[in-house]
Protein backbone atom coordinates (compact mmCIF):
# COMPACT_ATOMS: atom_id res chain seq x y z
CA UNK A 1 0.00 0.00 0.00
CA UNK A 2 2.88 2.44 -0.64
CA UNK A 3 0.86 4.62 -3.04
CA UNK A 4 -1.54 6.28 -0.55
CA UNK A 5 2.14 7.20 1.91
CA UNK A 6 3.33 8.75 -1.30
CA UNK A 7 -0.04 10.75 -1.63
CA UNK A 8 -0.49 14.38 0.01
CA UNK A 9 -2.38 13.25 3.16
CA UNK A 10 -3.80 14.93 6.32
CA UNK A 11 -3.81 11.91 9.59
CA UNK A 12 -7.09 12.99 11.69
CA UNK A 13 -6.39 9.75 13.70
CA UNK A 14 -3.45 7.75 14.33
CA UNK A 15 -3.13 4.55 16.71
CA UNK A 16 -6.66 4.73 16.76
CA UNK A 17 -9.21 1.25 16.05
CA UNK A 18 -11.79 0.63 13.46
CA UNK A 19 -14.80 1.27 16.09
CA UNK A 20 -13.27 5.11 16.90
CA UNK A 21 -12.77 5.68 13.20
CA UNK A 22 -16.30 4.39 12.22
CA UNK A 23 -17.54 6.95 15.12
CA UNK A 24 -15.71 10.18 14.18
CA UNK A 25 -16.80 9.35 10.27
CA UNK A 26 -20.04 8.85 11.69
CA UNK A 27 -19.93 12.08 14.04
CA UNK A 28 -18.24 14.86 12.00
CA UNK A 29 -19.18 14.06 8.03
CA UNK A 30 -22.59 14.33 6.65
CA UNK A 31 -21.69 12.48 3.55
CA UNK A 32 -20.68 8.82 4.10
CA UNK A 33 -20.17 5.36 2.58
CA UNK A 34 -20.29 1.76 4.16
CA UNK A 35 -18.00 -0.21 2.24
CA UNK A 36 -16.66 -3.92 2.54
CA UNK A 37 -13.07 -4.47 3.43
CA UNK A 38 -11.17 -5.09 0.30
CA UNK A 39 -12.81 -2.52 -1.30
CA UNK A 40 -10.88 -0.36 -3.98
CA UNK A 41 -9.45 2.70 -3.52
CA UNK A 42 -6.32 4.72 -4.57
CA UNK A 43 -5.38 1.38 -6.41
CA UNK A 44 -5.19 0.07 -2.74
CA UNK A 45 -7.72 -2.36 -0.97
CA UNK A 46 -8.86 -1.54 2.19
CA UNK A 47 -8.23 -3.41 5.31
CA UNK A 48 -10.74 -3.19 7.87
CA UNK A 49 -13.63 -4.35 10.08
CA UNK A 50 -16.93 -3.76 8.45
CA UNK A 51 -18.87 -1.66 8.16
CA UNK A 52 -15.74 0.29 6.96
CA UNK A 53 -16.82 3.94 6.55
CA UNK A 54 -15.73 6.41 4.04
CA UNK A 55 -16.44 9.94 4.59
CA UNK A 56 -16.89 12.72 2.16
CA UNK A 57 -15.85 16.45 2.93
CA UNK A 58 -15.78 18.34 -0.27
CA UNK A 59 -13.03 16.88 -2.86
CA UNK A 60 -11.75 14.94 0.13
CA UNK A 61 -12.09 11.00 1.15
CA UNK A 62 -11.84 10.34 4.94
CA UNK A 63 -10.75 6.91 5.62
CA UNK A 64 -9.02 4.20 7.29
CA UNK A 65 -5.38 2.49 6.80
CA UNK A 66 -4.29 0.29 8.24
CA UNK A 67 -0.49 -0.63 8.81
CA UNK A 68 0.59 -4.35 10.39
CA UNK A 69 3.14 -2.93 12.78
CA UNK A 70 1.55 0.65 13.31
CA UNK A 71 -2.12 -0.07 13.83
CA UNK A 72 -5.07 1.76 12.23
CA UNK A 73 -4.87 5.64 10.70
CA UNK A 74 -7.56 7.89 9.33
CA UNK A 75 -6.77 9.51 6.50
CA UNK A 76 -7.97 12.42 4.47
CA UNK A 77 -6.74 12.54 1.06
CA UNK A 78 -8.47 14.62 -1.83
CA UNK A 79 -9.94 12.11 -4.29
CA UNK A 80 -12.72 13.65 -6.47
CA UNK A 81 -12.61 10.52 -8.90
CA UNK A 82 -12.71 8.07 -5.61
CA UNK A 83 -15.77 9.99 -4.44
CA UNK A 84 -17.52 9.80 -8.05
CA UNK A 85 -17.49 5.80 -7.32
CA UNK A 86 -18.46 6.11 -4.13
CA UNK A 87 -21.28 8.34 -4.95
CA UNK A 88 -22.11 5.60 -8.14
CA UNK A 89 -22.41 2.73 -5.69
CA UNK B 1 -7.03 -30.00 1.40
CA UNK B 2 -4.67 -29.02 -0.47
CA UNK B 3 -3.35 -25.56 0.40
CA UNK B 4 -2.96 -22.80 3.31
CA UNK B 5 -2.39 -19.46 3.86
CA UNK B 6 -0.34 -18.20 6.81
CA UNK B 7 -1.24 -14.62 6.75
CA UNK B 8 1.51 -12.87 9.31
CA UNK B 9 1.04 -9.61 11.42
CA UNK B 10 3.52 -7.22 12.67
CA UNK B 11 6.66 -9.44 14.02
CA UNK B 12 7.24 -7.77 16.94
CA UNK B 13 6.65 -11.10 19.43
CA UNK B 14 9.24 -14.18 18.90
CA UNK B 15 6.18 -16.20 18.87
CA UNK B 16 4.71 -15.40 15.63
CA UNK B 17 8.69 -16.70 13.49
CA UNK B 18 8.01 -20.15 15.56
CA UNK B 19 4.34 -20.73 15.31
CA UNK B 20 4.14 -20.25 11.96
CA UNK B 21 7.78 -22.62 11.31
CA UNK B 22 5.81 -25.29 13.31
CA UNK B 23 2.61 -24.85 11.40
CA UNK B 24 4.45 -24.66 8.16
CA UNK B 25 6.10 -27.82 9.24
CA UNK B 26 2.62 -29.55 10.15
CA UNK B 27 0.83 -28.61 7.02
CA UNK B 28 3.85 -30.12 5.09
CA UNK B 29 3.99 -33.75 7.10
CA UNK B 30 -0.20 -33.50 5.92
CA UNK B 31 0.84 -32.64 2.20
CA UNK B 32 -0.73 -28.85 2.58
CA UNK B 33 1.14 -26.73 0.55
CA UNK B 34 1.73 -23.29 2.69
CA UNK B 35 2.15 -20.37 1.41
CA UNK B 36 3.40 -17.24 3.23
CA UNK B 37 2.11 -13.94 3.01
CA UNK B 38 3.85 -11.05 5.63
CA UNK B 39 5.78 -7.83 5.86
CA UNK B 40 9.31 -7.61 4.15
CA UNK B 41 10.26 -8.02 8.19
CA UNK B 42 7.93 -11.09 8.90
CA UNK B 43 9.74 -12.90 5.60
CA UNK B 44 12.85 -12.49 5.85
CA UNK B 45 12.95 -13.73 9.52
CA UNK B 46 11.29 -16.77 8.58
CA UNK B 47 13.64 -16.98 5.31
CA UNK B 48 16.65 -16.60 7.86
CA UNK B 49 15.19 -19.54 9.96
CA UNK B 50 14.41 -21.62 7.46
CA UNK B 51 17.51 -20.82 4.68
CA UNK B 52 16.83 -23.58 2.41
CA UNK B 53 13.01 -23.58 2.53
CA UNK B 54 12.51 -26.81 4.54
CA UNK B 55 9.23 -25.78 5.99
CA UNK B 56 7.65 -22.74 3.63
CA UNK B 57 8.18 -23.15 -0.19
CA UNK B 58 6.36 -19.67 -1.28
CA UNK B 59 6.59 -16.41 0.73
CA UNK B 60 4.37 -13.45 -1.09
CA UNK B 61 4.63 -10.05 -0.16
CA UNK B 62 1.08 -8.61 2.03
CA UNK B 63 -0.30 -6.56 -0.38
CA UNK B 64 0.26 -8.54 -3.48
CA UNK B 65 -1.60 -11.05 -1.57
CA UNK B 66 -4.59 -8.93 -0.23
CA UNK B 67 -4.66 -7.63 -4.01
CA UNK B 68 -4.91 -11.02 -4.99
CA UNK B 69 -7.86 -12.35 -3.01
CA UNK B 70 -9.94 -9.26 -3.56
CA UNK B 71 -9.83 -9.88 -7.12
CA UNK B 72 -10.57 -13.44 -6.69
CA UNK B 73 -6.95 -14.46 -8.73
CA UNK B 74 -6.08 -16.40 -5.53
CA UNK B 75 -7.63 -18.73 -2.41
CA UNK B 76 -6.77 -21.11 -0.42
CA UNK B 77 -8.43 -24.01 1.63
CA UNK B 78 -7.21 -23.00 4.45
CA UNK B 79 -5.90 -19.33 6.29
CA UNK B 80 -4.47 -18.51 9.30
CA UNK B 81 -4.38 -15.20 10.16
CA UNK B 82 -1.84 -14.17 13.22
CA UNK B 83 -3.11 -11.51 15.63
CA UNK B 84 -0.97 -10.03 17.88
CA UNK B 85 -2.87 -6.04 17.78
CA UNK B 86 -5.49 -3.91 16.12
CA UNK B 87 -4.70 -4.45 12.42
CA UNK B 88 -4.46 -8.12 13.11
CA UNK B 89 -7.80 -7.90 14.44
CA UNK B 90 -8.12 -5.99 10.82
CA UNK B 91 -6.45 -8.39 8.57
CA UNK B 92 -8.88 -11.12 10.30
CA UNK B 93 -12.26 -9.51 9.23
CA UNK B 94 -10.75 -8.84 6.02
CA UNK B 95 -9.76 -12.42 5.08
CA UNK B 96 -12.80 -13.53 6.74
CA UNK B 97 -14.85 -11.17 4.15
CA UNK B 98 -12.65 -12.20 0.95
CA UNK B 99 -11.73 -15.48 1.03
CA UNK B 100 -14.14 -18.95 1.43
CA UNK B 101 -11.08 -20.71 3.23
CA UNK B 102 -11.46 -21.98 6.10
CA UNK B 103 -10.43 -19.58 8.82
CA UNK B 104 -8.04 -19.92 11.87
CA UNK B 105 -6.92 -17.35 14.19
CA UNK B 106 -4.29 -17.25 15.71
CA UNK B 107 -4.30 -14.88 18.50
CA UNK B 108 -1.47 -14.08 20.78
CA UNK B 109 0.33 -11.59 23.41
CA UNK B 110 -0.98 -9.48 26.34
CA UNK B 111 -3.87 -8.43 24.66
CA UNK B 112 -5.10 -11.49 23.31
CA UNK B 113 -8.23 -12.64 25.52
CA UNK B 114 -9.30 -8.78 24.24
CA UNK B 115 -8.81 -9.35 20.54
CA UNK B 116 -10.49 -12.66 20.88
CA UNK B 117 -13.76 -11.23 22.36
CA UNK B 118 -13.38 -9.02 18.99
CA UNK B 119 -13.83 -11.80 16.69
CA UNK B 120 -17.84 -12.23 16.21
CA UNK B 121 -17.51 -14.65 12.89
CA UNK B 122 -17.51 -17.76 12.89
CA UNK B 123 -13.57 -19.02 13.12
CA UNK B 124 -11.43 -21.33 14.64
CA UNK B 125 -9.98 -19.10 17.29
CA UNK B 126 -6.39 -20.34 19.21
CA UNK B 127 -5.72 -18.11 21.81
CA UNK B 128 -3.30 -17.87 24.29
CA UNK B 129 -1.63 -14.94 26.58
CA UNK B 130 2.03 -15.67 25.75
CA UNK B 131 4.47 -12.76 23.65
CA UNK B 132 7.93 -14.96 24.31
CA UNK B 133 7.18 -18.49 24.79
CA UNK B 134 5.54 -20.35 22.04
CA UNK B 135 4.92 -23.76 23.59
CA UNK B 136 1.58 -23.14 24.95
CA UNK B 137 0.37 -21.89 21.70
CA UNK B 138 1.91 -24.76 20.14
CA UNK B 139 -0.17 -26.94 21.90
CA UNK B 140 -3.40 -25.28 21.44
CA UNK B 141 -2.49 -25.68 17.43
CA UNK B 142 -1.97 -29.35 18.16
CA UNK B 143 -5.33 -29.94 19.87
CA UNK B 144 -7.05 -27.48 17.12
CA UNK B 145 -5.31 -28.98 13.86
CA UNK B 146 -7.37 -33.06 13.80
CA UNK B 147 -8.24 -33.29 9.94
CA UNK B 148 -10.47 -35.26 9.14
CA UNK B 149 -7.90 -37.21 6.37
Amino acid sequence: MGCIEQMKYEVILKNTSFKECREYVKKNFKEFYQVKPGYRMFDVYLIGVPPVLIGVDGDDVVFPYTKPCYGTFLLRIRGEAEIESLRKG
Amino acid sequence: MSNALLLLGCPESPVQTAIALYLANKLKRDSIDVTVAGTRSAIALLKVSDPEGNYVSETVDLDSCIENLAEKKLDFDLCFVFVYNDAGISYLFTLSSMSDAKLFAIVFGSDADAFASMIDFECEKIVYKTGHNPVPLKRRIDQVMVWDA
